[in-house]
Parts: structure tokens; C-alpha cells; sequence
């Protein structure tokens, strides 16, 4: 039997066609469907060219062939609103879904932070937060991880041509529910999150900035240290991940001025944003595909 | 120029666009005093937010003396005349903000967003629409999209509910025919029921020219600060404003000589510094850059050693917008490093 876990990605945007570019490079995760709602959409048909199956009748047109092809994982990257249905359908059958949209209803998944918390408990519905929280909560977790932090700030500044008209109708759920996450995955006591759109040409790389403000005094170097493994750990799977300055000290507020270069796979090198966002999601998946391999967990047993 | 028997609606920035100034330090007892002898004087709007409006307490923007809802319940039921607006920038203030401004009275929400980004205002425009706000859209930086643009972002706040519509001149980068084109064409395509109105800064001394062409070209609400306190060499000083309307017969509604004494004896005394067009200033006008980047530009330069104004040279150049003021700290560090300073 292959250690490989196969895979079906529901959404074929630009989303759901970056991450099968990137899955088709995997050692862990084999894709095999993709699923959309429209016969016609691009997205269904260059994964048909890519090899993959295809189906335009949304979920319910993959169900009955969920066992036969032994679909173990299913990455969401529609919306919201479709969401807490196809994760029910899906984990009936014993599918382990990748939440990529905002609704949140398994535990926040940020992989440097608690992936590994996640895989060992086999939680069956993991959420990947926002774009921002992705490259953002990993250095407020590095200062956390070192000593209390009593608020963390996070300014995600993206591309204009890089923001779907999802996030512009509903801007306000980014903003919270990176803060929820800056809180609840990062560690500190209060959250904060801020979304800046630019428009410039050509488009900037995705950038953000991290504060937080530490109970006590900061250990520098304790700090520094941690930043930098925290750096490394994320550059695993984002190359592109780069501290540009600090971390910066001044009384009791650390901050660091990161970039998010994406792979260019489908979506373009500034959109480090959603790239960030393919790249974790995938991973994630990959975490539970070793820990399967490795017996440290067990698939939900099925009948062949 | 003939703009007599015209009626304008004055809108104050001091205790918004002026918390910048302030660092957002303004006391409540300020607040309220200043916000009274605005309301006798007979200025029908004022504006009362943090710098970067609800809900900008932060690290990146300041950390306010009060909350907003601790200034709004200070100030609004004091008012005999004067209805409250508040600033709302969607990416920092959310509608949970909006919702509390609206419970503490707040009459007017302006829902502001980059000139070419207005689609990010459509939950909050819509929501202020549905709970009876005079609603007002504020396109930002406007200097860097066309008219054309600006029109096509203006029916889109417009086709959310707003039944307002401001060009807003954040850099303070404008000079009088571009307004008179940019309102001009604002006024052309947009329903007539839908007000316009214009938002200067002084970087370029042209607050005063700018509100008249832009009244002359069809808006109906001008903003300004007194004292000019305000962001930048500040806003269009609006006692200067009133008594060049006065001069010109358009009606305002505002006894001029009170606001020259709010000007010269409540807000001049309370400048953390004199706001006028010094160099940097001076920059943010000349280089199109947001004015609220000037005091932070000079902290840099006082910590990392690179010049203020060549750091909002720079920001300019790669067309940074309102907001992004995380982006002068990393540059200056970024700068100080090429040169070998840091």
C-alpha cells in the first residue's frame, strides 16, 4: 500500500488549482479529485488536463466515490457558507477536512504552532484562519513561547489584485478571526488584526508586521533565538517566508517586519498571501499522512 | 469666482484628523471643551474618532488617551446644535464599532477606504444605511486614481447607500484644476441627490484654493480643522476658510469671529507642535504621500538616523496608502542598514 493519503480538493479557483499544482509534488498526499459546481469553469478543466478526476455537481457528486477511490482528505477552498455541510458529508465517510475558508468550525490550525497537537488527536476538521494569520501568528507564538505576551498586533498589507471579492464583502470576518487566532493559537492575551489593500503596479509582495507587547521586560536574545527557528520552521514549507527586519526592542513592545514571496506555482510571486495559505493547508494534510505512516495515529477504519 | 448666496455644510476635523497631531493624546476635558465652543459657534458637524477612526488603537497608530466610546459619550450629549460623525476604515474599524458609535449618537459614519479599493465598505455602508446614519463614503488619496476611476469607485459606495461622497485629498498632494476635474466629473455622473464634499491638507498651502474649487464644482460639504490641527501641516484651516466664504457672501451658518477665538485660544495653546509646512511637511505634499505618516517619519529619523523626508520620498515612490504606517519603521530600518548606520 502507498504511504500516500489521496485527496480531493473542493473549489477549482485560483486556490484549489495552486494547491493541486503544489499536491502533484507531494511524498505524502495524492490528488485524485477535484470537485467544482460548474461544468464549464476553467478551474474543473485543467485539472482534468492535469490528469485528475473531475465532477461539477459539488460535493454530493463525489460521496459515492469517496470509498472506491479511498479518498482519505478533502481540502475546502469554497466558502463559508458551503462549508459546515461538506465537512458533515465528509467526515460521515471518514474524510479529514482542510478547512480553507473562514467558517471555522474545527480548532484554528497554524502548522509551526499546533499542527502536531492536531495530527496526534486526529481531528477530523481543521481550520487554516486567514492568509494573514498564517504569516503572522507564528512569530507572536515564537515571542510567546519564550514569555507572556499581554497583546499582539498583526498589520497584514496585501496586493490588491490578490484579494477575491469574498474577503472585500466580509473584510470584517478577516479581522477577527485573525485577532481570535493572534489570541487563542499565538498566545497572547489580547489580539489584534489589521488588513491594508495596495494598490500598486506592479503589485507589492504580500508583507506584514507583527507587535507584541510582553508582560515583562524582553529576553532579547531569548527572543531573537526563537524568532529565528520560528523563521526556519515556516521557510519548510514557504520558502518564501523572510524576516526583512528584527526583531526590534523598544520597552516592552517586539516587532518584526516579515515578506511572503509564494512559489509562483498558479498564483503569481506576490501573492504570498494565498500562497502561504496552499502551502500550509497542504502541509497540514502531509503532518497527518506521516503520523499515519509512522502509526503514531489510525484512519477512521472503513469496509473494503 | 461667484459662490454667493451658496450654502455649505463646514464639517471640523480637529478632534479626528487633529488627534494625529496630538498623537492621539487629546484629554477628554479638551474634547468636550472644544467640541462646545464649536457647537456655539455654529458648526453644524463635528468629527470625534481616533486619527485613524474607530477602533485604530494600536501599536501601529497610537494608543489613544480615551477609547472612541469614552470620547463619543463624553462629547455628544453636550451638543446643543452640532451632530457627531465619526471615521470608519474598514481593515481596521469593524461594524461592531459602527453599531457602538451609533448607540452613543454618533449622527454621520464615514466609511473610508483607498481611492480604488471601495469595495471593501459595502458591509458597513450598508449596515449604517439600514440604521438611518447619513452615510458618507470617503475615497482616499485621491490624487492617485483617475476620475474616472473615481466615478466608477463612487457608484459603488453609491449602490451600497451612500448618499454622500467625498474626495479626499490625504496627501494634501492636489492643486485646484485637478479638484475642479475630480469633483467636476464626481458631480456629472452621480445622482444629484447625492452630496459631494472635500477633504484637504495644507502640505502644499492649497487647502483654502482646493475647498473653493471644489465647492465651485459642486460639493456641498467641505472639511476642515481649526487651526488647521490636523495631520500634516494639518487640514484647510477652517476659521481662515469661513471668513473667505464670508468675504465671497456664501453662507456657512458660523460665526467667524468665535472661531477665531476656538482657534487662537483653545487649539493653537494645545499644539504639541507648531503645525505649519515645514520641509517634511512639505514632502508629504510635493511626493503624494499620507499625511499622517509625518510625525512617525520624524520619530525614525530621530531613532535610526535617516532623514525624515527621505523616507517619505521613498514611501512614495513605491505608493504606499493611508494605513500603512507599519511600513516607515521597516523602511528606516531598511535604509539605515544600506547606509551603513545601523
Amino acid at each position: 500500500m502507498s504511504k500516500k493519503l489521496k485527496a480531493a480538493i473542493i473549489g477549482p479557483g485560483n486556490i484549489g488549482t495552486d494547491l493541486l499544482m503544489k499536491m502533484q509534488r507531494s511524498e505524502w498526499i495524492e490528488p485524485v479529485w477535484m470537485v467544482g459546481i460548474d461544468p464549464a469553469s476553467e478551474g474543473l478543466q485543467r485539472a482534468a488536463q492535469m490528469g485528475i478526476k473531475t465532477c461539477a455537481t459539488g460535493v454530493d457528486g463525489l460521496l459515492p466515490h469517496v470509498i472506491q477511490d479511498d479518498i482519505r482528505v478533502a481540502f475546502d477552498a469554497t466558502s463559508a457558507y458551503v462549508h459546515a455541510e461538506n465537512s458533515r458529508k465528509l467526515n460521515a465517510l471518514g474524510v479529514i477536512m482542510i478547512d480553507l475558508t473562514p467558517a471555522a468550525i474545527g480548532p484554528y490550525c497554524v502548522p509551526p504552532v499546533n499542527l502536531a497537537d492536531h495530527a496526534k488527536n486526529l481531528e477530523m476538521n481543521v481550520n487554516m484562519v486567514t492568509c494573514g494569520g498564517q504569516a503572522t501568528i507564528p512569530m507572536v507564538a515564537a515571542v510567546s513561547r519564550v514569555q507572556a505576551v499581554a497583546y499582539g498586533e498583526i498589520v497584514a498589507t496585501v496586493s490588491s489584485r490578490s484579494v477575491g471579492p469574498g474577503t472585500r464583502q466580509n473584510i470584517d470576518e478577516f479581522t477577527r478571526t485573525t485577532a481570535g487566532a493572534v489570541e487563542k493559537v499565538g498566545g497572547a492575551k489580547q489580539g489584534k488584526a489589521i488588513i491594508i489593500i495596495n494598490p500598486a503596479e506592479p503589485p507589492l509582495m504580500m508583507r506584514d508586521t507583527i507587535h507584541c507587547l510582553t508582560e515583562e521586560i524582553p529576553d532579547q536574545q531569548a527572543i531573537t533565538e526563537s524568532v529565528h527557528q520560528m523563521v526556519a520552521e515556516v521557510q519548510k514549507y514557504v520558502p518564501g517566508y523572510r524576516l526583512v527586519n528584527g526583531p526590534i526592542f523598544d520597552g516592552k513592545r517586539v516587532s518584526c517586519f516579515m515578506q511572503v514571496e509564494g512559489l509562483g506555482d498558479f498564483l503569481p510571486k506576490y501573492a504570498g498571501n494565498l500562497d502561504i495559505m496552499t502551502a500550509a493547508s497542504l502541509r497540514t494534510a502531509e503532518m497527518f499522512a506521516e503520523e499515519i505512516a509512522q502509526g503514531v495515529i489510525s484512519l477512521p477504519a472503513r469496509q473494503h | 469666482m461667484n459662490l454667493q448666496g451658496q450654502y455649505v455644510k463646514l464639517h471640523d476635523m480637529s478632534l479626528r484628523d487633529g488627534m494625529h497631531a496630538k498623537r492621539h493624546q487629546i484629554s477628554l476635558d479638551e474634547m468636550v471643551t472644544i467640541a462646545c465652543a464649536l457647537d456655539a459657534a455654529g458648526i453644524p458637524l463635528i468629527e470625534v474618532t481616533h486619527g485613524d477612526g474607530l477602533g485604530g488603537a494600536s501599536v501601529n497608530y497610537g494608543f489613544p488617551a480615551h477609547t472612541d466610546e469614552e470620547y463619543l459619550g463624553a462629547v455628544i450629549p453636550k451638543m446643543k446644535q452640532a451632530k457627531i460623525s465619526a471615521l470608519l476604515l474598514p481593515g481596521i474599524g469593524t461594524v461592531d464599532h459602527l453599531k457602538m458609535a451609533k448607540d452613543l449618537g454618533v449622527a454621520t459614519i464615514r466609511v473610508a477606504t483607498h481611492c480604488t479599493e471601495a469595495d471593501v465598505s459595502e458591509q458597513h455602508i450598508r449596515l449604517a444605511r439600514q440604521m438611518d446614519m447619513d452615510t458618507v463614503g470617503f475615497l482616499m488619496m485621491a490624487h492617485m486614481a483617475t476620475a474616472e476611476k473615481l466615478v466608477e469607485q463612487a457608484r459603488l459606495m453609491v449602490s451600497y447607500g451612500a448618499n454622500c461622497i467625498y474626495c479626499t485629498d490625504s496627501a494634501g498632494y492636489m492643486l485646484p484644476d485637478e479638484v475642479t476635474e475630480k469633483i467636476g466629473a464626481l458631480r456629472q455622473a452621480l445622482p444629484t441627490e447625492i452630496e459631494l464634499g472635500f477633504h484637504g491638507h495644507h502640505n502644499m498651502a492649497m487647502g483654502v484654493a482646493n475647498s473653493l474649487a471644489a465647492i465651485e464644482a459642486g460639493c456641498a460639504r467641505i472639511d476642515g480643522s481649526v487651526a488647521g490641527l490636523g495631520a500634516g501641516a494639518g487640514n484647510t484651516p477652517l476659521e481662515v476658510l469661513c471668513a473667505v466664504l464670508k468675504r465671497m457672501d456664501c453662507d456657512t451658518g458660523i460665526d467667524l469671529y468665535k472661531m477665531m477665538d476656538v482657534a487662537e485660544d483653545l487649539i493653537t495653546p494645545m499644539m504639541d507642535q507648531p503645525i505649519r509646512i515645514d520641509r517634511d511637511a512639505l514632502t508629504l505634499g510635493y511626493a503624494g504621500v499620507y499625511s499622517s505618516f509625518l510625525l512617525f517619519a520624524q520619530r525614525a529619523q530621530q531613532k535610526y538616523g535617516v532623514a525624515a523626508r527621505d523616507i517619505l520620498v521613498e514611501l512614495g515612490r513605491r505608493g504606499t496608502v493611508g494605513g500603512q504606517e507599519d511600513m516607515i519603521e521597516d523602511l528606516a530600518l531598511t535604509m539605515a542598514k544600506q547606509r551603513g548606520l545601523i
